[in-house]
Order: C-alpha cells, then structure tokens, then sequence
C-alpha cells in the first residue's frame, strides 16, 4: 500500500511544475518543433516570430504573431532593435502568456533580428511573473559575418542579465565535431542537437523522480541571480565501461572546452540518470571523476533511475561560473549613478550601464525607444593576462590551468 | 701529475643561479667541500635552458670560480637537470628462477633489473635515473637483497626519472663545449634529497621540496628508497613576475620587493603598510601596499604547496612521511614559508640542513646550494662505487683516463 501511495505523491509533484518552453525567432521555433514529442508531455510550447511562414510551420499550441505594418510581412530585416520593439508592444500579452508557470525554457539562435531582439524581452516578462528562467540560445558561426556575432553578444548579455541562467552554445564549436563532408544542413541539425539535449537534460533533472533527488531549489540556488554563465554538457553511454565512457565524453564534450569549463566553475550540478542496473560504484566513478577536475566548485549531486533506459547511462552536468563583469542590478538609484559616469568609464561598464539604461526605461515606460541614439557598445576583451617574463616560454599546464598566470588572478581574489 | 680522481664537482645550472660546489672525497669516503663558485643566471627559464651564450658566460664563470676557491682543475662535473619535462615514475620487472634448486643467484637479479628497466617510454625521451626500490621473492614484499633466497618468482620495483632527449641534451653540450666532461646527469631534486636526508629520514619516510627560481622539484623517499618524483615548472621566478604584474611595477622591481617584503603567510602587522618606490635621485615614483603583495605571494606558494599535496595524495604516499618535509632551494628563505608549508601538508616542516658532508660552513648553510652539495654527494657515492670495482678493469681504466 505504501509504495502506491508513494509514486502517485511524486507524480502531483511533477504536475505541480508547469513547465513551458518558448520558441522565439525561426532557429527558436525550429527547435520548439523537435522538442514537441511525448517524451515533454507536459510542457506546453509558445513559440514567438516575427516571420508567419515559420509560425504557420510549428506544431506548437501557442503561436504569437509579433507584426505591424512597419516590417510590411518581412520579418525583422536582421534587426534586432525592431524585433525588440515589436516585443515591447506585446509585453502584456507575452507576460499573461507567461503566467502560472514554475519554469520557463527559451529557445532561441541570437545573431538574427527576431531571436537576439525578442528573447531578451520574453525572459524579462517570464521573470515578472517570478517563474525560473532558463535560456538556451545558439550564438552564429563567425562566418556569419561580425554585425551578427556583435548582435548576439549584445543580446546574450541581456539575456544574462534577466534570466536566471543562459546556456549558449556557440555555434562555432560545433567545427570540432564536423568534418570537411558534412553539409550544411547537417552542422546546424548538430547544433540543434546538442541544445536539444541540455533542455532534455535539464527536463529530466525536474521530471524524473530521483533516487539521489536534486531539489528544484538547487537547481533554482545554482542558476538563479547569479547571472552566471552555464557550460552545459549531456552525454549518453551505454555497454560494461559505461560509467569510464561516460566520464570520457564528458571531458571531451566540445561545450565545456575539454573540461577547461569544468576547472573554471564555481558550481557544477550533475544528474546521472541509468536503469535499474545502475550501481553505485558507477556513480561514486563519475563523481569522483568529475570531482577531481574541479576541486574549488561546489558540487550538487542527483541519480535517478528511468525503468526504459537498459544498460545505457546518461550523465548532465551544468557548471556554473560567476560572470567576471557583474551586470548591475535593478537598483534605480545605482543605475542613475552608472549613467552619470558612463561617459568615464570603462567600455565594459559603460556597455553595462547603458544596457541597463535602456531597460529601466523599456519597464518604467513600457513604450518603445527610438528617438535616443543607440548607447550600446560591444564588450572589449579586457581579460588579456600578460604573463610577462614568461610570455614565449612553453606554458605550463596543469589540468587546464595555465600556472604561469598568476596566482590570485585565476582564483579571482580581488585586490582593491 | 696532480692527482685529481678523488675531486668532485656537481654542477647546477638554475634558473637563477649557476652553481658549481667541488668536493674532495677524503681516504674515508667522506666528502669534504672546498669550493664553490657561483654565477648569475640569465639564459635559463623554468630549468631550461633558452639563451646558450649567455648561459655558457655564466657556467664558465661559476666553474672559473669554483677552480680558484678550491685550488684545482676541473675536468669533469656531475650536472644537475630540471624542467617541466621530467616525470618520474614506478615500474615493475618480473623474472621467474629458472635454476634447478630454486636459488637466486646474481645473474637473476641482474635480469629481473634488466627487465624492469625495459621501459615503453615516448620516443623522444630517455631515462635520466632508473633507481631500484626493493625485490620481491613470490611476492613476498620488502626484499632488500635476494640472493641465495629460494623463490620462483623475482620481482623488482624500479623508479624511473625520465625527460625529453633534447632539453638534457642542451645542458651537457652546453657543458662539453667548455672542454669540461659530464660524468653523468642528476635530476636535481634526487640531488638535494641526497644532501638533506639521513638514512634514518630515508626510512622513515621524507619529502624534499626543493623550490628553486623556475622550478620546484620534489622527491619522496620511503622504507629507504625513492618512492616518487616530480617537477612543478613554477618557482621563484613565478612570484617575481606575479608581483610585478599585480603590483604593475618592473620585474626587477618585483624581485627585489620579494626579497625586501615578501612574506609566505600574510603578516597581520603590515596590513595598511605601504612602501614607496623610488628611482635613482630618490623621488617617489609609486607606493605599494605590502598587505598585497604578501597576499600574491601567499597565494602562489599556497597553490605551489596545494599542488605538491595533491600529486603526493594521488600517488598514495601521504601517510608515509613520518619524518616530515624538508625545504630547501632558494625559495626556503621566504619568511615563515615552513608555517605555510605546515598548514598546508599538514606535517611537521623543517628548513632542510646539509649534513653529512663537512666543509666551508658558509656554504653548507645556503638552502641555495643544496642541490648543488647533493650533486657532489652523488659523485662520491657513484665514485665509492667505482673504486669498489677494483682489479684488473678498474686499473686499465684508470690508465686509459690518464693517457
């Protein structure tokens, strides 16, 4: 008796976490699309464009139309400020669309005018309605040409700054796992692919009802206001040396740049998920594994066991980095201060700021701007490191640390 | 003819300093230092050599030094080797007694040693010490010297120092062209393990840390044998170039506000200090806060440590040093690192002391010269070791060395 009353228990759980996965731009739609299957039953998918075609395409239940006579049925042009305007207008809409949802996932590809212009303001609108909010979103190829990379940077930095937790995957580290043969049509189903399966990840992390339970509150603690920035990795294996196979994907998982993420991490969350044969020697392997390469970060463990997955082992981790430049939070008075000083600043900060500016004012107003010039400077690269004396010398490595740089700049021990 | 065979000359070429320590090996076996010469490095970085002409200056003014201070020639030297290249390793030879009885006889032994000297290393690399730990009769463990014991199955544990060809390569031809010989090359840190350590130490189970100026090498010994070996391409230097870049003042400057300030752990009475910078007419061109530049230094020398702690723990031999740590190279000079280096590895500490060798006293203090010492102590155990082989071979030998 006990055990039935036990399993429906964590099924209410699982309903009371409405989950919904947004598709913003045609790439977010896409994707959006081949998520749409049994295995995400419970989510109900919105997808978002400016670009009637793509919409009328999707099998998604929600489908917002965002057009006005000013693009004449063209889309954004490429232009993520109209995407953003058009957004703006719709604020309320896309927020009731929001509403009643413990988790929202966004989907998009930044680079274009609809996905970098409209998601910032779709996550902005579910965080007022206090869901958690997660953004997976693809940055372009540098072939893309560098006004789409400068645009997806911007954007991604909005993002960050409103969304609980961004995992980007840019685009171009899919050359590692491409060869001169493939086409086109296929590198981007492999990009696709690998976001696709960090939002299964993550899926399975707050569905599955876990032997080691991972509390949504981690998840939330992990993610949530510390604007940090997530590599994501989810690998499967399967066969005797599962757990070592496992392990080894990991490590050469091209998002978190041959374990480089990993190091680098202030917090990493991993679920292994197996089938019933899934022994503990086998978790306490991964962990141990992936514990050694990331000594300073705090690690959050959780196994679940899914009755359909024979012999096979699926591992997700997230690893957590605080962002090195802390986008500045909604504090009015703050921001008053930053713009004053924006003029003297770094271009970092004054990115920041305005950045910000522009925000506060989209929310005080809720009408779009358009007669201001565009304050929004790209980020520079501040973080060169000189190593000095040992610039052309050989670098001395030690598991993806590069000791010659000092000391208290890797730990990040501020110096004031 | 001035016989010279019974003088030792260990050479270190240090990414600081070159440093020749020449050492006569008395009618006893002892080795008595009489001279030293030293020399200001500038063409090495991180152990390795990187300017050759300025680093054949700087040997030949160390060896020039060493010859005058000691009154003799040197021919030959015992040269030391670092780097970031060197990796060290344990490696298992078996050899099964084939003899009727069952006895283990010599030829045995020098078999199975053969055997656990055949090694898969990279094609680049060479052995620079292949050292041997102890035998095992039918895997019966401990086996200091098993001939005339009865077992089937011989088995010995070696320790193998191995580094690329080329980079050891630099320093001996570096070495040859000053018409000087090179008897034979020394990781360094077997070297200043051999200086510090007495045999009880040796069995009791030690670890030398040795942090020069562009290395810090590490030895353990345990049961009275090397046990593990390792070399961290991060030293002196590292701390230099780390105050120089947080601090943003020259690396010159950096070094000599480590020398001047530098503390391992940082001093609670400093907090707030600062120190003007001056330049030649003694007008103030900056102030450093030496809380910070404590603080970079700590920071370096506690990862240093952390490191150290870390490869020992992976290689299971923490709970094996019951005599405790020894520091040593020019790094033990740093204000309250042996208090660092307790916190850290957790045992006790002690800024190592060259005994067993008698001499100039000046010299024998230096942690600097420690490896140095140790270079010359090898020479005399390895030359011990040749006179031991007297008769016939030995003789010809020597008649062919003199002619």
């Amino acid at each position: 008796m006990k055990t039935e009353t036990q399993i429906p228990a964590s099924a209410i759980e699982v309903q009371t976490r409405k989950i919904k996965i947004f598709g913003v731009g045609g790439a977010g739609v896409i994707l959006a699309d081949a998520l749409n299957h049994e295995e995400f039953a419970g989510a109900q998918f919105v997808v978002v464009d400016t670009d009637a075609q793509s919409l009328a395409a999707s099998s998604a239940t929600v489908k917002f139309h965002l057009e006005t006579k000013l693009l004449r049925g063209l889309g954004t042009g490429g232009d993520p400020e109209r995407g953003k305007v058009l957004a703006e207008e719709q604020f309320s809409t896309l927020k009731s669309a929001c509403e009643n949802c413990d988790v929202i996932f966004i989907l998009a590809g930044l680079g274009g005018g609809a996905g970098s212009g409209i998601s910032p303001v779709v996550a902005r609108a579910a965080k007022e309605t206090g869901a958690l909010v997660l953004a997976f979103v693809t940055q372009p190829f540098l072939c893309e040409g560098n006004r789409r990379q400068s645009q997806a940077a911007q954007s991604f930095e909005q993002l960050k700054s409103v969304a609980d937790g961004v995992i980007c995957l840019p685009n171009q580290k899919a050359f590692k796992l491409i060869d001169e043969n493939t086409s086109v049509l296929e590198t981007f189903r492999i990009t696709g692919g690998l976001l696709l399966e960090s939002v299964r990840g993550i899926w399975q992390l707050l569905t599955r009802p876990g032997l080691i339970q991972i509390h949504f509150d981690d998840l939330c603690k992990l993610v949530r206001d510390q604007h940090s920035e997530s590599a994501f990795a989810f690998v499967e294996a399967g066969g005797a040396a599962r757990s070592r196979e496992a392990v080894e994907k990991l490590l050469k998982h091209p998002l978190l740049d041959e374990g480089r993420a990993l190091t680098e991490a202030n917090a990493i969350l991993v679920s292994l998920t197996g089938g019933k044969d899934l022994t503990m020697a086998e978790v306490n392997r991964v962990m141990e594994q992936i514990g050694r390469h990331c000594e300073r970060a705090q690690i959050i463990m959780g196994a679940a066991i899914d009755g359909s997955m024979k012999q096979k082992l699926s591992v997700t981790l997230i690893a957590a980095k605080n962002a090195p430049v802390k986008a500045e939070t909604s504090a009015a008075s703050h921001e008053e201060m930053n713009l004053r000083e924006a003029s003297s600043r770094y271009g970092v900060r004054q990115a920041a700021s305005a950045l910000n500016l522009e925000q506060r004012e989209q929310i005080v107003s809720r009408r779009p701007r358009r007669d201001k010039s565009k304050m929004l400077q790209t980020q520079l690269p501040l973080a060169i490191i000189s190593k000095g004396r040992f610039d052309k010398s050989e670098p001395t490595i030690h598991k993806g640390e590069d000791l010659d740089i000092p000391t208290f700049i890797r730990r990040g021990v501020p110096l004031n | 003819m001035f016989d010279d065979s019974n003088i030792i000359v260990g050479l270190e070429i240090g990414t600081s300093k070159v440093c020749a320590v020449v050492g006569e090996v008395t009618a006893e076996g002892a080795l008595n230092i009489i001279g030293l010469g030293q020399s200001r490095s500038r063409g090495v970085r991180k152990g390795e050599i990187v300017d050759t002409a300025q680093a054949e200056e700087d040997i030949r003014n160390a060896i020039v030094e060493a010859e005058q201070m000691a009154d003799v020639e040197i021919r030959s030297v015992y040269l030391g080797v670092s780097g970031g290249h060197i990796r060290g390793f344990n490696n298992r030879g078996v050899h099964p007694v084939v003899s009727a009885d069952r006895e283990i006889s010599q030829d045995d032994i020098d078999d199975v040693i053969k055997n656990a000297k055949a090694i898969n290393l990279p094609a680049e690399n060479n052995v620079v010490h292949a050292v041997r730990q102890h035998f095992f009769v039918d895997g019966q463990d401990g086996v200091q010297n098993p001939v005339g014991m009865l077992g089937s199955r011989l088995e010995v544990d070696m320790h193998v120092v191995h580094g690329n060809t080329n980079r050891l390569q630099n320093s001996i031809r570096l070495v040859k062209g000053l018409q000087l010989d090179v008897e034979e090359i020394v990781f360094n840190g077997l070297a200043s393990s051999l200086a510090l350590l007495s045999g009880e130490q040796k069995e009791l189970g030690a670890l030398v840390i040795d942090i020069g100026g562009g290395t810090t090498d590490f030895v353990v010994y345990s049961d009275g044998v090397i046990k593990h070996t390792g070399v961290l391409a991060v030293g002196g230097d590292h701390i230099s170039n780390d105050l120089a870049f947080g601090l943003k003042v020259p690396l010159s400057r950096g070094e000599k506000l480590k020398l001047e300030h530098g503390s391992a752990i940082v001093d609670e009475a400093v907090k707030g200090q600062t120190v003007a910078i001056t330049n030649e007419l003694g007008l103030t061109l900056k102030t450093v806060n030496v809380e910070h530049l404590q603080r970079i230094m700590s920071l370096r020398l506690e990862e240093i440590f952390q490191l150290i702690a870390q490869d020992l723990e992976n290689a299971g031999l923490f709970d094996y040093l019951r005599a405790g740590v020894f520091l040593c190279g020019g790094g033990a000079r740093i204000p309250q690192i042996t208090r660092l280096a307790e916190q850290i590895l957790q045992m006790p500490v002690t800024p190592g002391q060259t005994n067993s060798v008698s001499g100039i006293k000046s010299a024998l203090d230096q942690p600097e010269f420690v490896t140095a010492i140790g270079l010359a102590k090898f020479g005399s155990f390895k030359n011990r070791k040749r006179e031991g082989k007297s008769g016939l071979k030995g003789i010809i030998g020597k008649f062919l060395q003199r002619s």
